[in-house]
């Protein structure tokens, strides 16, 4: 009874120590990212601009900011048989629900050929499989609140296989950078692995590498939580990956606070081939796995920006993004 | 350019201020409960009503007949909360004086043994106080001087003068002359008792000491005795009250279970045409709930009472089950911003939690697993049919209901009455469950359905131990106050922006210095 009740003391007073040792490494938890960021940060009103897809691409591109082509738009049961002709010209695309979230609902077709679809996994699927998918996202099975929703139909991102070869298992990786009040605070790669079945969700398996703001390097990165050095499909020695272009990419991450007025949020980005850095999406709702793949906690990035003064003529994304990859470097501890 | 919002940030004082509000609102109104309504903190303080039946007979001698009956009404310790007569034939009416109530029966002709009823119900109430009216003081003027015979009159000073040197006031004073009254050695009180009642010399005693006093009827309350007639006893007037004594005691504390049946002064029962007449009394006691009791209460309370209670039987059932929601709101946003547990849909399971409050715990898991787990595999089967989502939803909901049909006749035709019960799942919900846990199985495997769907179960049964805890249940239901307390709780936790317990597991490899 006795060894009982101490062995539950100490295991509360270790939960104690763990939460005060969080506390210290500046580690967000998810209360106080929804109250003290999210909800003081983000008007609401801004919201449909980042949750629907299609509107983020529209303003994206007024914005200037490079976005996948946009194939169409599928809005309505009856035109579910359409996409068949839409998709004639384009070898490879990508279908997705204009309000859905964390990956669901997104058919990645990479070939196709007279009605049969394949997947970037190889497995086939046929023209019905396509059809149905469609219709359950016009119904809205993927989408937040299950309300009814468009389907988006886009071009295939070309990941830039070069810097990327190896690092990534059938699927594209793409780049989060949370940005904060318009500084980018940190940065991580997704790639995806044969568990996560060619998604990158950090959940699902996909590996998690976090970035150095002032270059573009990996400093460390975990899968399912833990630190692991080498990619567990291709061998690859993840401490090797470097994002090129990485000025630029932070500058297109940066420019979302222009584009949508959110404080804080996330910015998926990709990096094509041919077109360089591209906006994926931006989410007003960004997940804190990033700090488990950088090692590190947000808050004190986020204070740091906090602490800032407000000058009159707000500072440009470029000199935004000199600042952070300034202040926010990180040392590789891979 | 756009604006910077966070900049001016509002004062979280108003919010504290409204916590503390709502905490301020919910403890007084609870206390106010308890204080004035007598409603107790905890279910066990289980509360007495008396059933009590006066059964009057007498032989009417042809002719026409009157029969005046006083009643008694709520005093110290005991609230009237009904009363009714039954008497075949017999025309009733009641006469409510300043002081007295009288049950009165008439009939144009009666012959021969007649019977008649009249029962009463009191609830045993601490916080019952004596009816005003009947405490208005007494006129000096009314005050009759007795006279004694040559045989009494030392005697009556006698035992005056002893009472009055050990006494300090009109109640210790009664208490003296009961004592010597009833003390077998006392030479007086035998001159006083060889020709008069206690009763009849304790009042001439009162009175030749100008003290005012009444003789009143009470019967003793004990549990299941029958063909009990009244007793009579003496009050006296102190201060702003009437004091009751038996004059067969000297114990005058043990007089909590009397109830004074009749206390007009005036006679217990008048029968005009009859003869013959007596009463007898029967009574029993039953132990009733809290709910009960304050109900009754309630609805003999004149007073303006903003309660359930007041409602009609069938509301307030319903009410039963509502005011238990908030809980259930309560302990959902425990588990997700506390402890951080995924549930599938955010106040599903409160909902589960309902339905397992109608089918017992065990059964309801079961149930749950056996819907849910049938409904996966049609709807599995359904998925291949390429059907749109508003029909796949509707054909689950279909099957679903079939399931609960199969499920009930089965248990039924097993023997099982319990199985009957799933029929309060809610089927339109399940339905969505089944779909979304469709999905989340396609898409992220069965690891996070289970895992999900078992944060739901866990939550649902955490949900319903608290709604089925019988002082959970009293509290809420008979302290609206407590509703506001539940609110202040819920803006508080939603204010809390610490770790979540699951947190710590999550960021572990964060926490090294
Ligand atoms: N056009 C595309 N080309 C290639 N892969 C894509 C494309 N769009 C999305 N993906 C893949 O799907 C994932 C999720 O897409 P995203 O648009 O971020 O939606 P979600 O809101 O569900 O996260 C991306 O991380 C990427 O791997
Ligand atoms: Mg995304």
């Amino acid at each position: 009874m006795a060894s009982w009740l101490s062995s539950a003391a100490a295991f509360v007073s270790s939960l104690f120590s763990t939460s005060r040792q969080l506390n210290l490494n500046g580690v967000m938890g998810m209360n106080k990212r929804n109250g003290a960021y999210i909800s003081r940060y983000n008007p609401r009103s801004k919201y449909p601009l980042v949750d629907d897809k299609l509107k983020t691409k529209i303003i994206a591109q007024q914005h200037g900011a490079t976005v996948p082509i946009l194939i169409g738009v599928i809005e309505h049961q009856a035109e579910v048989k359409r996409i068949h002709k839409l998709v004639q010209k384009w070898q490879s695309f990508v279908i997705k629900p204009a309000r859905g979230s964390g990956g669901k609902g997104i058919l990645v077709i990479s070939a196709h050929n007279n009605g049969v679809y394949e997947k970037p996994s190889g497995q086939v699927i046929t023209s019905k499989d396509v059809e149905r998918h469609i219709s359950n996202a016009l119904a809205g099975l993927f989408s937040l609140g299950g309300k009814n929703d468009v389907a988006v139909i886009e071009n295939l991102i070309k990941f830039d296989d070069v810097a990327f070869s190896g690092f990534s298992f059938e699927g594209v990786p793409d780049i989060r950078v949370i940005v904060f009040k318009g500084y980018p605070v940190m940065a991580m790669m997704r790639c995806s692995t044969a568990v996560s079945e060619g998604k990158a969700n950090l959940h699902q398996g996909a590996v998690g590498v976090g970035l150095d703001l002032a270059t573009g390097k990996a400093v460390r990165a975990v899968q399912f939580n833990q630190p692991i050095t080498h990619h567990p499909d291709t061998g690859r020695l993840l401490s090797e990956l470097v994002v090129p272009n990485w000025q630029a990419l932070l500058e297109l991450a940066a420019s979302a606070w222009e584009m949508t007025g959110l404080g804080y949020m996330g910015t998926d980005m990709v990096l094509d081939k041919d077109e360089g850095p591209m906006v994926l999406e931006l989410n007003a709702r960004p997940g804190l796995t990033i700090q488990i793949a950088n090692g590190e906690g947000l808050l004190p990035r986020l204070q740091n920006i906090e602490r800032l003064a407000t000058p009159i003529k707000y500072p440009e994304p470029a000199e935004r993004v000199a600042y952070a990859r300034q202040h926010f470097a990180a040392q590789p501890r891979l | 350019m756009p604006h910077e919002p966070g900049i001016n940030e509002p004062s979280r004082l108003p919010f504290y201020v409204l916590i503390l509000l709502l905490l301020i609102i919910g403890v007084a109104l609870s206390v106010i409960r308890n204080q004035d309504y007598g409603v107790p903190w905890t279910p066990s303080e289980s509360r007495q009503v008396w059933d009590i039946e006066a059964r009057i007979e007498f032989t009417a001698v042809g002719g026409p007949v009157k029969v005046s009956f006083a009643v008694p009404n709520s005093q110290a310790g005991f609230t009237l909360v009904d009363n009714s007569a039954s008497s075949a034939g017999y025309g009733l009416s009641y006469l409510n004086s300043r002081s007295s109530r009288r049950a009165q029966w008439s009939i144009r002709d009666a012959r021969g043994a007649q019977t008649l009823y009249y029962k009463t119900q009191f609830l045993v109430d601490q916080y019952a106080q004596q009816k005003l009216s009947t405490a208005i003081p007494p006129l000096l003027q009314n005050l009759p001087t007795p006279t004694f015979g040559p045989a009494h009159k030392g005697a009556v000073a006698a035992l005056s003068e002893q009472a009055l040197k050990r006494s300090a006031d009109n109640v210790t004073f009664t208490r003296e002359l009961i004592k010597q009254l009833n003390d077998l050695d006392n030479q007086n009180a035998a001159l006083m008792l060889n020709d008069f009642s206690k009763v009849e010399a304790l009042t001439k005693l009162l009175a030749y000491a100008k003290i005012h006093s009444k003789t009143v009827g009470v019967i003793e309350l004990e549990d299941g005795r029958r063909r009990q007639s009244i007793i009579p006893m003496i009050e006296v007037w102190e201060g702003d009250a009437w004091h009751l004594f038996n004059p067969e005691s000297n114990e005058q504390n043990a007089l909590n279970n009397v109830l004074v049946w009749d206390d007009s002064n005036v006679s217990l029962l008048d029968v005009i045409g009859g003869k013959n007449s007596k009463v007898s009394y029967s009574m029993i006691a039953q132990d009733i709930t809290p709910i009960s009791a304050t109900k009754k209460k309630a609805a003999a309370d004149s007073l303006l009472n903003f309660s359930i209670h007041s409602l009609p039987l069938e509301e307030q059932a319903m009410f039963k089950t509502i005011m238990l929601i908030p809980i259930g709101a309560l302990i959902v946003v425990f588990i997700r911003i506390l402890i951080g547990l995924k549930t599938s849909g955010t106040f599903m399971p409160v909902l589960i939690a309902v339905a397992f409050v109608q089918t017992q715990l065990l059964p309801g898991i079961i149930g749950f697993l056996l819907i849910v787990g049938t409904g996966l595999v049609i709807r599995g089967y359904l998925s291949k049919l390429n059907l749109l989502l508003v029909a796949r939803i509707s054909a689950v909901i279909i099957a679903v209901i079939l399931i609960i049909s199969v499920f009930t006749i089965v248990s039924f035709n097993m023997g099982l009455t319990q199985g009957l019960t799933i029929t309060f799942f809610p089927m339109i919900i399940l339905s969505w469950t089944i779909e979304r846990m469709s999905i989340l199985w396609e898409e992220e495997g069965a690891k996070e359905v289970l895992l999900q769907g078992g944060g739901s179960l866990f939550a649902a049964v955490l949900i319903y131990l608290a709604m089925t805890n019988p002082s959970i249940q009293h509290i809420t239901f008979n302290f609206i106050g407590s509703q506001f307390i539940v609110l202040a709780a819920i803006l508080l936790m939603g204010n809390y922006t610490g770790y979540r317990l699951l947190e710590l597991k999550r960021f572990k490899s964060l926490a090294e210095g």
